[in-house]
């Protein structure tokens, strides 16, 4: 085994990803306190754009070639997978996004590597990792200690400083052939969401409503309040999938990264994947009847009341 | 097609969580049990897929508390049988269950093997692709539509901001569904008394396998740090109250 700390970079119509960044920032910081160097690993097809991104990493590889010219996790596996029996780094980070599972769950099962998932710190004990993960909604962690030749992490997005991984350094790119390509799965396309009436990553204003509000013609309550107070209505993921309010309005992981002035969350638990698309908003306000609700952990001010006593009694203030 | 779904129960997070004297894991006597919610969507998309196409749906889950229900409430939704593997009496982690459904799902000769992306005790990785690895079919997680195509599948993947990849899946292969076509349907619980009367869940006999390194040491709430100032007093005070601090930092005129 190595003192190395891997992670499996992301990137998307040319850009690595944010979260690519945290999990360079984080390993870093383990290489280093480990005598290891931070490894950036790369898959893709013309990556000369992406690898010119990774000057915080302590040296590149990037497997090149069709195979993995777009993400499948077959190729993704089988690509890591053979990296991982060469070179046994101590640790390989992931993201926690559909890439970030597949790859690493996948990895995990084929190599007989320990993995813990929904990451929110990651350190090392003599050579076991020690992992703190978000379970059970963001209502408790778990610290897991991992045990194997090398430790597979999943980290949640937000969880590590992005700016730490960025930097201008120019290290070493080692170039590794992809595996052949694996008919079993095969990319098509990717297909973008159609334009929405309201983009809501523009407006100041934003009052997000969660499956709290128990049925479609509840949600009324909740326009109200974002007209009176002159925003726009989001949600959480529950509310788009029961056919309530159209993708376009989703906040979170699957949807859109937020920052406005204010953040109503309106029957939001804070499910992790939700607190990472609105954690950043500058003032958050959390209604939620359940007081040990996961929300208020990120709101700066909290009201646990029923939302059906509050919300119109807001409107009715703001309006006038 | 045939398709397998493999179900799982998880805590109800509406209730109190109690965390267990160990100081590791929670108190079991205290849970309440709910099925896992993207399970109820693996659920809905393969029962639309069979009535779209033809083909069986099978319930799966390993033998613990309040399984039956689930088992019998699929049943009740339209699945043609269940299958209870082993008897559990905490539900293992995820490599471990993965590793005991694997061994009993591998030899029947299912065409799709569907689960929800997740569950809310997963620590050590989610239980499509784990189970995909140990049976060694390709697996897609986070999948939002599914369709049938020559030779397999085709499925949706979604990514961040709602972009998703079309990708060709060749079956056997083992997906993780996070939404299904449409609202998981209810069954009534008449329809799950008759379930119970009238079908018999297949029961087969599985021993606990051994996890992959990874061991919980500590369960803790998270530090209140980050924690939000709470306004009380009722909803008209506390109405007043934010207002007035709306109107303080400019946000309400
Ligand atoms: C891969 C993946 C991607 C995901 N992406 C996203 C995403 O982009 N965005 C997203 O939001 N989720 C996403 N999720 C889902 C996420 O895991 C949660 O399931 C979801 O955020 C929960 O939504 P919620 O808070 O509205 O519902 P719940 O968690 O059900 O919370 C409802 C809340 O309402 C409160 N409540 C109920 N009644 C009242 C009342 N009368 N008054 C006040 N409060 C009340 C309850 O106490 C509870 O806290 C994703 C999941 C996966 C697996």
């Amino acid at each position: 085994m190595s003192q190395d700390i891997f992670t499996l970079v992301e990137h998307r119509d040319g850009q690595v990803t944010e979260g690519s960044f945290e999990l360079i920032g984080k390993a870093k910081a383990l290489a280093a306190a480990a005598g290891g160097k931070a490894v950036a690993v790369v898959l893709g097809d013309d990556l000369g754009a992406i690898t010119a991104q990774l000057g915080g990493a302590d040296a590149v590889i990037q497997v090149a070639g069709a195979s993995v010219a777009d993400f499948t996790p077959t190729a993704y596996v089988a690509a890591v997978s053979a990296l991982l029996r060469e070179r046994e780094p101590a640790l390989m980070l992931f993201t926690g996004s559909a890439e970030g599972m597949d790859s690493s769950a996948g990895l995990s099962a084929t190599l007989g590597l320990p993995l813990a998932g929904y990451a929110t710190d990651v350190s090392r004990e003599g050579d076991a990792a020690v992992v703190t993960s978000q379970v059970y909604g963001g209502k408790l962690m778990a610290e897991a200690v991992l045990e194997g030749a090398t430790a597979l992490v999943s980290a949640i997005a937000g969880a590590f400083p992005a700016d730490a991984g960025r930097g201008d350094g120019s290290p070493a790119v080692e170039t590794v052939d992809a595996p052949a390509a694996d008919v079993r799965v095969t990319f098509r396309r990717l297909i973008h969401p159609e334009a929405a009436d309201v983009d809501i990553t523009k407006e100041d204003i934003l009052v997000a409503v969660g499956r709290g509000i128990g049925d479609a013609d509840e949600i009324e309550i909740v326009e109200e309040l974002a007209e009176a107070l002159g925003g726009a209505v989001a949600c959480s993921r529950p509310v788009v999938d029961a056919g309530w309010l159209p993708k376009a309005r989703q906040v979170g992981k699957s949807g859109h990264k937020v920052k406005p002035k204010l953040y109503v969350a309106v029957g939001i638990s804070g499910a992790p994947e939700h607190l990472e698309g609105m954690r950043d908003a500058e003032l958050i306000v959390a209604i939620n009847s359940d007081a040990k609700a996961p929300i208020f952990g990120v709101a700066h001010y909290g009201i646990s009341e029923d939302l059906f006593d509050v919300v119109p009694a807001l409107t009715e203030l703001v309006a006038g | 097609m045939n398709i397998a779904v493999i179900l799982k129960q998880v805590p109800d997070l509406a209730e109190e969580l109690e965390i267990a004297d160990s100081g590791a894991e929670l108190d079991p006597d205290e849970i309440s049990w709910v099925l896992n919610e993207f399970d109820d969507h693996a659920l809905e998309e393969a029962l639309q897929l069979k009535e779209a196409t033809g083909g069986t749906v099978t319930a799966v889950a390993l033998g613990g508390e309040d399984v039956a229900d689930a088992l019998y409430t699929a049943l009740a939704k339209g699945a043609d049988t269940a299958l209870k593997v082993g008897d559990f009496e905490t539900p293992p982690a995820t490599h471990a269950a993965a590793r005991t459904l694997a061994g009993v799902l591998g030899g029947r000769g299912f065409d799709l093997i569907l689960t929800g992306v997740q569950a809310i005790d997963d620590v050590d990785g989610w239980t499509a692709p784990v189970v995909a690895g140990y049976l060694g079919v390709p697996h897609v997680s986070v999948v939002t539509h599914i369709a049938p195509a020559d030779g397999g599948v085709t499925v949706n993947q979604e990514y961040a901001g709602g972009v998703v990849a079309e990708l060709d899946v060749h079956t056997p292969a083992v997906l993780g569904v996070q939404a299904a076509r449409a609202v998981p349907r209810y069954a009534p619980v008449s329809k799950v008394r008759q379930a119970m009367q009238t079908s018999t869940i297949e029961e087969v006999d599985a021993e606990a396998a051994a996890g992959t390194g990874v061991t919980v040491r500590r369960l803790f709430a998270p530090e209140a740090g980050g924690h939000a100032e709470m306004l009380s007093g009722g909803a008209d005070a506390v109405a007043e109250r934010l207002v007035e601090i709306l109107k303080e930092r400019g946000l309400v005129g």
